[in-house]
């Protein structure tokens, strides 16, 4: 089959995916687990156990906060500690629940056989409803909630769900290591969130560097037998796993501006999510564990890991297990080298969408110093929404903000590609995403103020629209 | 020859002429009536655009000022009363008599009180490391040290200074139009009264931690003790969220909290130097 | 390591820096700059050395000493603009009349704007205007080639030369083919195109630059010149002798795609080089100068801006 990619820009970093030959361990449980309350995108969850409350694996230990949120459950059986503000990688204080662990019993109504349940349910509201009682969330990055993008509001209709395998990061290894491992489970999850959106097609989208998931994927697929279900093959370039540049792969189709994928039919899910999908629905087991790398530059290579590990591990405790942070790192990173987020704080607790402890050394990592912009347009090339990061950056310097929008700086995916391909080294991303929170402030209150506005001329048929 | 030179001169001035009538017709036609005193104003004022009044700049100050009813909401911190005066003067409002203000920076962690956790290697700017994390020491409330406050000030009042990687404000060049105060994403610049002489006491810190995280993040930071509070006989000192704050207005400059504190967060500056030793003794 | 680094994504970058561009664009020069020297001796070795000698020294006194800022020699920008303007000098300059015009190509025309990325015209094309202009003695005076080290040269004027004053009969009968390997006369820049074109294909390959600026410049010259041609063959010379004659390749491939003096689109790239591509055969045909890819280039940078304003990258979902 052809392969194919995305059209706009993209960039080819060295995929260095040392850790590929390591099969998933299980980590064990440490002493102590704090469970972040912000593990997901929208409003963090409210914890509903007290201290000196005794949970068991699996079990609520923290409510939605909102419409988007999600739920939160113990990743293992023991005492609630503490909850209070604990500081995040970033080394912001965010509410944790800190769980003394002393066994891992889990509540009662989960499936913890190895066996593969391969029937479907049919009921699409329940299977909805277990997926968001279970706390799954997009573990593809942006970590929001799946039951959400599942549901598409009344009047549009999935054509597609995109089974996103791309995993075009470099160094990491978890999504792959979970299609070659756990391939028959992803079927099995993508044949349920397709019968949830109403049978549409489904497309798994593997990059051509993982031939071997492709495979396993693939023989998955025909053994297995369901309907609708295929195996795309894609060319290797970064960003291929951006929602909106797999969209374009797979479908050649763009999404507008400000519009959500659903908008051109399209639900995109990671691999990692599918499983976890897979897991609420035919075990009810919730969202308490994920796969992670342990990889870097200068890790050699039989030290480099694939975890299973709980949320609410310390970092540092996973790092210990798997050997320390080698001398040589410069810098550590939760994620991957072009999207991840640098540790400040290794004390900070793992959560549901960690992907990996990422070590660079100095050389690969220290920024060169910031000369001169030299025109060369090679960040205009390189940005996959079609943007022209050196003309954000001049209108930003400039304070320009009705230019910075109409140069659809609120378009920008953050995917880095500008800053690592300029050749002067100028920190462009770092600026353009400073003045993309500021114009999208802009718009947002502009959206509030017509709503306002046609709310205040015709009250009446705004409530009739409503009902 | 000779007619070459004469038709050359002749034409252009003609052309010249007509241009000049139609430039002015054009401007008679499309001219902007505008009040003649926001000329005037504009002149009176600093001409600094700085956009401390809360305008765009001085002629957007002007324009409102003359619109405006009174005085009240318009204010030039840079220029201050004396150029207040002038413009109540051409408008013939009165105005009330504000205290001279000044910036001032309210953190006092140096590379010496306050040892680095980690290094920042993002773009040299507060407000890009601002939303990135907490900074790279242990308190997430201080100086980040890119010094957007530098780049704020239109009146070369701030600048870094290397050895405590804090900036520094130039008192006599400060004119309180609080731009280093809009520029600082963590809040940490004040304007305050500048006080009798420039004397002032104020609490040289921002960190909300307890009192031992604050205390190990920081040598110098506000533990939140409470001590000043009591100690203060003129009630201008509370206590919230683990952090001290001398409000200006009712402080009496009795230096009694500085004596007090015990790790030396509340600063009194500009006090004859006979005293300031006697406060290193204390 | 005992404290660790913390910045905004990304973590790696690419192995590309405005330096190694630089290095990239002098060694596709070299094959270029070796058929000169071979050529035309040790006089076009001199101008070479003193060119990029000058630009350098130039460059480092104005940031170190008159701006009191960091040195910028070290990105290698000036050694690439010496060695394009001693392709554009005669081999008989005399050594003065190449530092002046490295003074007004650095000092002028790059310094002056504010550096390298801020100068609006092609450095190295405004310093050898300028030198036209205030010397054309000089700078029209061409050596017959006579080999390397070569005793006594014959001297007078290019091909191009002899059809501004004589009309396209003057060359007759030429093969054009011929003048891909060796030109007759002409400054190091224009002596061999086949040395050019490798150099331009190793900046393709190492994707410096890409290819349509030059190829939409041949592209104007061969069709214009291909209906002037076709209109009266007598007074018009034809599209081939047009494409490897005068410095339109060295033009074409390395001074019109100069990043900072052309656009940033690939559509307005198109345009800049049409444009230039018009403005050379005009100036060629109808001009006083027998030679316009200089002025091209120059008239075509001062649009530039207005087509960067006018062109943009296609955007994702904003059709």
């Amino acid at each position: 089959m052809a392969k194919v990619t995305f059209k706009i820009g993209g960039v080819h970093p060295d995929d260095a995916k040392l850790s590929r030959g390591c099969a998933i361990e299980v980590l064990p449980l440490p002493q102590t687990l704090y469970v972040s309350m912000a593990q997901h995108l929208g409003a963090p969850a409210v914890p509903c156990v007290a201290v000196g409350d005794k949970v068991k694996t699996g079990q609520v230990i923290a409510e939605p906060g909102g419409f988007i949120s999600a739920f939160v459950h113990s990743p293992a059986s023991g005492t609630v500690k503490s909850v209070g503000p604990r500081r995040d990688l970033a080394g912001n204080g965010v509410t944790h629940i800190e769980i003394a662990v002393e066994g891992d019993e889990w509540v009662e109504g989960v499936d913890l056989s190895e066996a593969l349940v391969k029937e479907i349910p049919q009921d699409r509201t329940a299977m909805l409803d277990r997926i968001k009682v279970c706390g799954v969330v997009g573990l593809g990055g942006a970590t929001f909630p799946t039951h959400v993008k599942l549901n598409p509001p009344p009047g549009s209709k999935a054509e597609c769900l995109i089974i996103n395998g791309a995993e075009c990061e470099p160094y990491l290894t978890s999504d792959f290591r979970v299609m070659l491992e756990r391939a028959d489970e992803v079927v099995v999850g993508a044949a349920i969130m397709r019968r949830i959106l109403g049978d549409c097609p489904c497309v798994i989208a593997i990059e051509e560097n993982k031939p071997e998931a492709v495979k396993s994927v693939s023989g998955a697929v025909s053994a297995l037998g369901y309907e609708g279900i295929s195996v795309l093959t894609l060319k290797k370039k970064y960003p291929q796993g951006g929602e909106k540049q797999l969209i374009d792969a797979v479908m050649r189709r763009q999404v507008k501006s400000g519009a959500l994928p659903i908008s051109v039919g399209a639900v995109v899910q990671n691999v990692t999510t599918t499983l976890a999908v897979y897991e609420a629905v035919q075990k009810n087991r919730p969202l308490i564990s994920n796969v992670l790398t342990v990889t870097g530059d200068c890790l050699p290579v039989e030290s480099q890991r694939n975890f299973l590990f709980r949320i609410g591990m310390p970092l540092n405790y996973i790092a210990g297990y798997a050997g320390g942070v080698p001398g040589d790192a410069a810098k550590i990173v939760s994620g991957g080298p072009m999207m991840g987020k640098a540790v400040a704080d290794m004390d900070a607790a793992t959560v549901k969408g960690s992907s990996s402890i990422l070590y660079l050394s100095e050389s690969l990592t220290r920024r060169k110093p910031e000369s001169a912009c030299i025109r060369c347009g090679r960040c205009a090339d390189a940005c996959p929404m079609g943007l022209e990061p050196f003309l954000l950056n001049r209108l930003r310097k400039a304070g320009d903000l009705s230019g910075l929008e109409a140069g659809s700086v609120q378009d920008c995916i953050e995917c880095g590609c500008c800053l690592y391909s300029c050749p002067a080294n100028i920190p462009l991303l770092d600026h353009i995403r400073m003045a993309k929170g500021q114009v999208m402030g802009i718009i947002r209150e502009r959206a509030a103020k017509a709503r306002a506005a046609a709310e205040a001329v015709s009250p009446k048929e705004v409530t009739k629209e409503n009902k | 020859m000779q007619t070459t030179i004469i038709w050359t001169i002749v034409i252009l001035t003609i052309l010249g002429l007509l241009l000049a009538l139609v430039l002015y017709f054009i401007a008679k036609r499309f001219k902007v009536e505008e009040d003649p005193r926001i000329d005037e104003v504009e002149k009176v004022l600093p001409g600094a655009n700085c956009g401390g009044c809360g305008f765009a700049g001085c002629r957007a100050f002007a324009d409102a000022a003359v619109k405006a009813p009174n005085l009240d909401n318009n204010y030039c911190p840079v220029g201050g009363d004396e150029v207040m005066k002038k413009v109540a003067d051409i408008l013939g409002y009165e105005i009330k008599a504000k205290a001279p203000m000044v910036a001032v920076l309210r953190c006092n962690g140096s590379c010496d009180n306050r040892p680095f956790t980690n290094e920042y290697d993002g773009a040299l700017s507060c407000r890009v490391k601002a939303a990135l994390y907490c900074g790279d020491t242990a308190c997430p409330f201080g100086c980040l040290g890119c010094g957007d406050c530098v780049d704020a000030c239109q009146f070369g009042a701030l600048s870094m200074d290397r050895n405590t990687g804090l900036p520094v404000i130039d008192e006599s060049r400060c004119t309180a139009c609080g731009a280093c105060v809009k520029a600082c994403p963590k809040k940490i610049i004040e304007l305050r009264a500048k006080g009798p002489r420039g004397m002032r006491v104020y609490v040289d810190c921002v960190n909300r931690d307890k009192g031992a995280v604050a205390r190990k993040a920081c040598s110098a930071a506000c533990i939140g003790c409470g001590k000043c509070v009591k100690v203060c006989p003129h009630d201008a000192i509370n206590v919230e969220a683990n952090l001290a704050y001398i409000d200006f207005t009712k402080c009496k400059l009795c230096k009694k909290c500085v004596v007090e504190c015990p790790t030396g967060a509340i600063h009194a500056v500009n006090f004859p130097i006979l005293k300031a030793k006697e406060e290193n003794n204390g | 390591m005992d404290k660790y680094l913390v910045s905004p994504n990304p973590h790696v970058h690419a192995a590309v820096s405005t330096r190694s561009l630089m290095r990239d664009v002098v060694i596709a020069l070299l094959p270029a700059l070796a058929v000169s020297v071979v050529f035309y001796g040790w006089k076009e070795l001199l101008v070479i050395a003193v060119s990029v000698a000058s630009c350098v020294c130039i460059e480092y006194a104005i940031t170190r000493w008159l701006l009191g800022k960091p040195s910028t020699t070290g990105d290698l920008s000036a050694v690439v603009t010496g060695l394009l303007l001693a392709m554009n000098l005669p081999s008989t300059t005399p050594w003065w009349v190449v530092f002046i015009g490295a003074l007004v190509s650095i000092g002028v025309a790059k310094m002056t704007f504010g550096g390298l990325g801020q100068n609006v015209f092609n450095p190295a094309i405004t310093g050898r205007v300028f030198l036209l202009i205030s010397f054309p003695t000089y700078m029209t005076h061409w050596e017959m080639p006579a080999g390397l080290f070569g005793a006594d040269a014959v001297s007078g004027p290019t091909l191009l030369g002899r059809v501004n004053e004589q009309g396209a009969a003057a060359v007759e009968g030429l093969d054009c083919w011929q003048t891909l390997f060796v030109n007759v006369g002409g400054s190091a820049g224009e002596i061999s195109a086949l040395a050019l074109l490798a150099g331009f294909v190793y900046l393709l390959c190492r994707r410096v630059v890409k290819p349509w600026i030059p190829l939409s410049i041949f592209a104007t010259v061969a069709l214009v010149a291909g209906i002037f041609h076709l209109a009266d063959p007598a007074v018009y010379t034809g599209p081939v002798f047009n494409l490897v004659t005068g410095g339109l390749i060295l033009g074409a491939c390395f001074m019109a795609t100069d990043y900072v003096t052309s656009p940033m689109s690939t559509a307005g790239g198109i345009v800049y080089g049409c444009g230039i591509g018009l403005i050379v055969t005009m100036i060629r045909y109808f001009g006083s100068y027998p030679e316009g890819v200089s002025f091209a280039i120059l008239i075509m940078n001062m649009a530039v801006p207005l087509i960067d304003r006018a062109f943009h990258q296609k955007k994702y979902g904003r059709t």
